[in-house]
């Protein structure tokens, strides 16, 4: 049974340097829906294991919505982070992203940043976070880091963060005028499910409708899930015209590197991928305010 | 090690206790406190068995360290009802027989209760996926949904009556 050492710091200081101490290996507790099914799967580890609550440390658990961005505590759990209309208004397409994430129970607790700092290749959050250029920043005893969440990321449950190094701000760019986004996944059952493939889709219109901006980004469909730009660019400039959407569908099975596991095929997904980027593209687009 | 001390609110009375680091609230309400109304299914989260209110947030008790309610106010299935009255969600359980070997039970009781509290007049599709998180293996979950949406349609009526 891996032994259990608790502490709940109120100061980003004194996280990180309890974080950086080498004494055990150490892990940032947030709303822990994660952490403690992995930790418990360690049974066999004689181990002690130091968890840093982070939740007691002001702005971990709160969103504020400034004219530049919103800025994400981490830790904020889901169901928080859905009811805000402020920032459904905003980025729809994100709200949605998170409130796909497990049972109404789970909502109460799994946070933004841990869907991110888990790192799982089918991560909902993490498209539709892409395609709204969200940046991490990172606090270690070294100071503070600024990392897109295309490049946090790096493999399977694997990101860029080090040793002693904490999340401690997501950062949402506002939009400019005429941006909505979409996220869409597709599970076989209608709830509580991980997905099998996702699409997060941002545009930004013109006034005649013509695309003048465009993210897409793909999830559960490679170790991590990725930016596309060749399926932004067959978008932009176009009215998001049948032909358009079908070459960004196009472009984003080619990108998609899938495997085949017990959840579908990869030629299944490669195929659903395309598909839930043309839908995900219209969600957005019919969202944009004139 | 030694037991950390915790003082929190459940069903609006003071509790203090002391706990292992590595205890859940589970583990603290059913083998500590003897509030064994919240049962233990699969203990990973996903069966809603032991589903309760963290701060007015619906979580299950398994996936929540006991030294983390510190300060905070945790709601049970021992917190619906009285001992010589019954919550009209109970009531509605009772009459549409939304039970059987009654394991998921006061999850789905503390589950309804949260979820009206936050939406009193929900659809069916509403109350379906609320209550996705809440396994039974038993009912099939139809004569679930006919006490959650009676228990809606009650409580809705009783509050146009006032």
């Amino acid at each position: 049974m891996v032994s259990i050492v608790y502490a709940a710091p109120t100061s980003i200081q004194d996280a990180v340097e309890l974080l950086a101490d080498n004494a055990m290996p150490a892990n940032v507790l947030a709303g822990g829906t994660d952490l403690l099914i992995q930790t418990r799967a360690q049974a066999g580890s004689a181990e002690s294991r130091l968890f840093v609550d982070v939740k007691k440390i002001k702005g971990m658990s709160s969103a504020n919505m400034t004219p530049q961005g919103l800025e994400l505590g981490p830790s904020i759990s889901c169901a928080e982070f859905t009811a805000r209309d402020d920032i459904r208004a905003l980025y729809p397409g994100l709200v949605e992203a998170a409130g796909l994430i497990g049972s109404t129970q789970i909502q109460g607790r799994a946070s933004l940043g841990g869907n991110l700092c888990n790192s799982s290749p089918a991560a909902d959050t993490i498209p539709a976070l892409i395609v709204n250029s969200a940046q991490c920043v990172i606090v270690g005893t070294q100071g503070e880091r600024r990392v897109t969440v295309e490049d946090f990321v790096t493999g399977v449950g694997s990101n860029c963060m080090h040793q002693g190094e904490l999340l401690k701000l997501i950062f949402v760019p506002t939009p400019v005028a005429r941006t909505s986004d979409a996220y869409l996944r597709f599970i076989p059952r209608s709830e509580m499910d991980i997905a099998v493939v996702g699409a997060g889709v941002s545009v930004t219109l013109d006034a005649s409708g013509s695309c003048q901006a465009a993210r897409v980004s793909i999830g559960a469909v490679a170790p991590r899930a990725l930016l596309v730009p060749e399926a932004a660019a067959a978008l932009i400039g176009t009215s998001l015209d049948a032909a358009a959407l079908t070459a960004a569908a196009s472009a984003a099975s080619a990108a998609a590197k899938p495997i085949s596991d017990k959840r579908g095929t990869a030629e299944y997904r490669q195929h659903v991928v395309g598909v839930l980027v043309k839908r995900a593209t219209l969600i957005a687009a019919d969202r944009v305010k004139p | 090690m030694s037991k950390t001390h915790v003082t929190t609110s459940i069903n609006a009375s003071l509790h203090e206790f002391l706990c292992e680091p590595g205890d859940t609230l589970l583990d603290v309400l059913r083998n500590e406190l003897q509030l064994t109304g919240t049962k233990e299914g699969c203990g990973t989260g996903d069966c809603g068995a032991c589903s309760v209110t963290l701060n007015g947030r619906l979580v299950c008790a398994c996936l929540v360290l006991a030294v983390e309610v510190e300060g905070m106010e945790v709601g049970t299935i021992e917190g619906i009802g009285q001992s010589d009255s019954l919550d009209v969600i109970q009531e509605k359980f009772l009459e549409h027989a939304a039970l059987q070997c009654g394991i998921c039970t006061p999850g789905l009781i503390v589950s309804t209760k949260a979820l009206l509290d936050e939406n009193p007049d929900p659809t069916e599709a509403e109350a379906r996926y609320y209550l996705a998180g809440n396994l039974c293996r038993c009912t099939g979950y139809d004569k679930i949904i006919r006490a959650v949406m009676d228990a809606a349609a009650t409580l809705g009526g009783a509050k146009e009556g006032v």
